[in-house]
């Protein structure tokens, strides 16, 4: 059963969620990421293993975390290990199959910018940095990105590579030594992306119910390529909803708990 | 062999204005009480290292303690950017902070490199990242068995490391349990260092592998209780997110921001953190 009255970003997020199996490791980026890989956990694959960069592996959170080192990720951890020893043994070894990221800007062949807007000595807006996505894109055995789209986001040219994706697209991973398979799936408040087999350009392959391509092109600030074979996104199930906004509703009462800190 | 001191004595003895000074904490245990003894003892010119500078890095920066920041990720985790980093980044406000930016990979190796007692780490990232364009501690190095090519970071050994533990005994051994992040890499890195804990025990009651610092791996040990809020201590308090989302408005004007830091921290005392963590008590 399927429901027809859902938001853009409950869509995003449970569209995002279908892609995870229940056999995948994931490294889980925050925000976005954190809410679509809880969501796949909670219906269709609840022996996913989740792993948050703080070193928790196999966490299985109530609601979601506003941190990436909330205490209820560790409380529900399979086992917490040091940062190191993430990075090193886990993501380095060649242990998790997808990393799910977020972006503050992406470019048509998936490359990230997390890091500055503008020049890097002079930035007109300094963003937080890279954090483990410069080796979370290219350790993990591929990488799932989602992000409301808008024309400030999805850009020509991204103004800093923090984390690389297909590069100038076709062979750039391969030429720089990269094994991994990098950005093999994009999904937006308004389509489904994957990267063209030959050029790596990101391709709608699905729009969700109600979006036109005059929506799509809109919001992106390249020109969008459309697969011949266009696809409309399943609706959310009823299933979906109530599990994403279940979660949502925990997630906030539990974050606006306590009295609103005067003292940070 | 560590000694027990009060923090005023603790950051007095081992805080110097010109030192490499690292406040560790991955999200859990972030020492926020020493680092506002060091802004009330009007500490300067630090060079400041953490992987996930956020609000109490933000406070430093923004007192005008910081010559030069060495960091992986700057921001308020799940709130948004850091108002004073940025201010000083983009606007030199109170003055312009060097940057020297890695990615949690290379930090977290060049800590363990620091501990390790070796000069650098070598590790496979930075593939195709322009970090290593505007960075020049970003290098390579060959495997001489393989032929292949590593990224190659300088090995992080900070002057002093301040840390915050559950507990210490009374010979001064340290645990630390729950997401126990780069801790024990950053003590095991640094010259000295210095441990707030939430409380004093005669047994540490530790697992066989639980993450204990030795007595003599420490210099200072001191008993500040809620010392690490509105970061939290695994089994003691839970995470003040409404704290962390309060601190993004706060923080969003120079006046507001000089107002809250003289009430909280300048005219505070390490004290003060006991009551500031008793409605957050577990809970966790």
């Amino acid at each position: 059963m399927s429901e027809t009255d859902f938001t853009s970003n409950e869509m995003m997020t449970i569209a995002a969620s279908r892609a995870l199996k229940n056999t995948d490791v994931c490294f889980v980026g925050i925000g976005a990421p954190s809410a679509a890989c809880n969501i796949a956990r909670l219906t269709h694959a609840p022996d996913v293993t989740l792993i948050y960069e703080s070193g928790t592996i196999g966490t299985a959170p109530q609601v979601l975390p506003l941190s990436i080192g909330d205490g209820e990720l560790c409380d529900t951890a399979v086992t917490t290990v040091s940062v190191p020893e993430m990075f090193r043994y886990w993501l380095q070894g060649g242990r998790v199959t997808v990393g799910f990221l977020g972006a503050a800007q992406i470019d048509r062949f998936g490359n990230i910018n997390t890091t500055v807007i503008g020049d890097y000595d002079h930035p007109k807006t300094r963003l937080p940095g890279g954090g483990g996505a410069p080796e979370i894109a290219s350790s993990c055995g591929e990488i799932f990105i989602t992000l409301k789209q808008s024309k400030r986001a999805m850009v020509d040219k991204i103004d800093f590579f923090t984390s690389f994706g297909h590069g100038e697209g076709r062979d750039h991973r391969q030429r720089l030594g990269i094994t991994t398979k990098g950005p093999t799936l994009m999904v937006t408040d308004l389509a489904v992306w994957k990267p063209d087999p030959v050029t790596r350009e990101f391709t709608v392959v699905s729009m969700h119910p109600g979006v036109t391509r005059e929506m799509v092109q809109a919001e992106c600030g390249w020109t969008v390529r459309f697969a011949d074979k266009l696809e409309e996104t399943p609706a959310p199930t009823g299933i979906e909803l109530s599990t994403l906004r279940d979660l949502n509703a925990r997630t906030k009462a539990a974050h606006s708990g306590g009295k609103t800190g005067e003292a940070a | 062999m560590a000694q027990f001191m009060t923090l005023p004595e603790a950051v007095a003895q081992n805080l110097n204005s010109g030192d490499t000074a690292a406040f560790e904490g991955f999200t859990h245990l972030i020492p926020h009480a020493s680092a506002h003894e060091a802004i009330r003892q009007g500490i300067k010119d630090l060079t400041l290292v953490r992987m996930t500078p956020d609000v109490v890095y933000d406070q430093l920066i923004g007192m005008g303690a910081v010559k030069k920041l060495i960091f992986s990720y700057a921001g308020n985790p799940g709130v948004g950017l850091l108002r004073r980093l940025r201010d000083s980044v983009e606007n030199g406000w109170p003055h312009a902070i060097e940057i020297e930016e890695h990615s949690h990979a290379a930090m977290a190796n060049a800590y363990e490199a620091g501990a390790a007692g070796l000069p650098f780490a070598a590790f496979r990232g930075y593939k195709g990242a322009e970090l290593a364009r505007v960075n020049p501690n970003i290098r390579s190095v060959t495997c001489p068995f393989t032929g292949e090519e590593l990224a190659a970071v300088p090995a992080i050994r900070p002057d002093v490391t301040f840390i915050h533990a559950q507990k210490a005994d009374r010979k001064g051994n340290v645990l630390i349990e729950g997401i126990v992040g780069v801790q024990k890499e950053a003590v095991l890195a640094a010259k000295r260092s210095v441990v707030t804990v939430e409380e004093i025990v005669d047994d540490l009651d530790a697992h066989p592998n639980a993450c204990v610092l030795p007595g003599w791996a420490v210099t200072a040990i001191c008993l500040v209780p809620g010392g690490a809020h509105p970061s939290y201590a695994h089994g003691y308090y839970s995470r003040d997110n409404a704290s962390y989302i309060a601190w993004d408005k706060i923080a969003a004007e120079r006046d507001t921001f000089l107002a809250w830091m003289k009430e909280n921290v300048l005219d505070a005392r390490p004290e003060d953190f006991a009551d500031r963590i008793k409605h957050l008590r577990s809970a966790a």
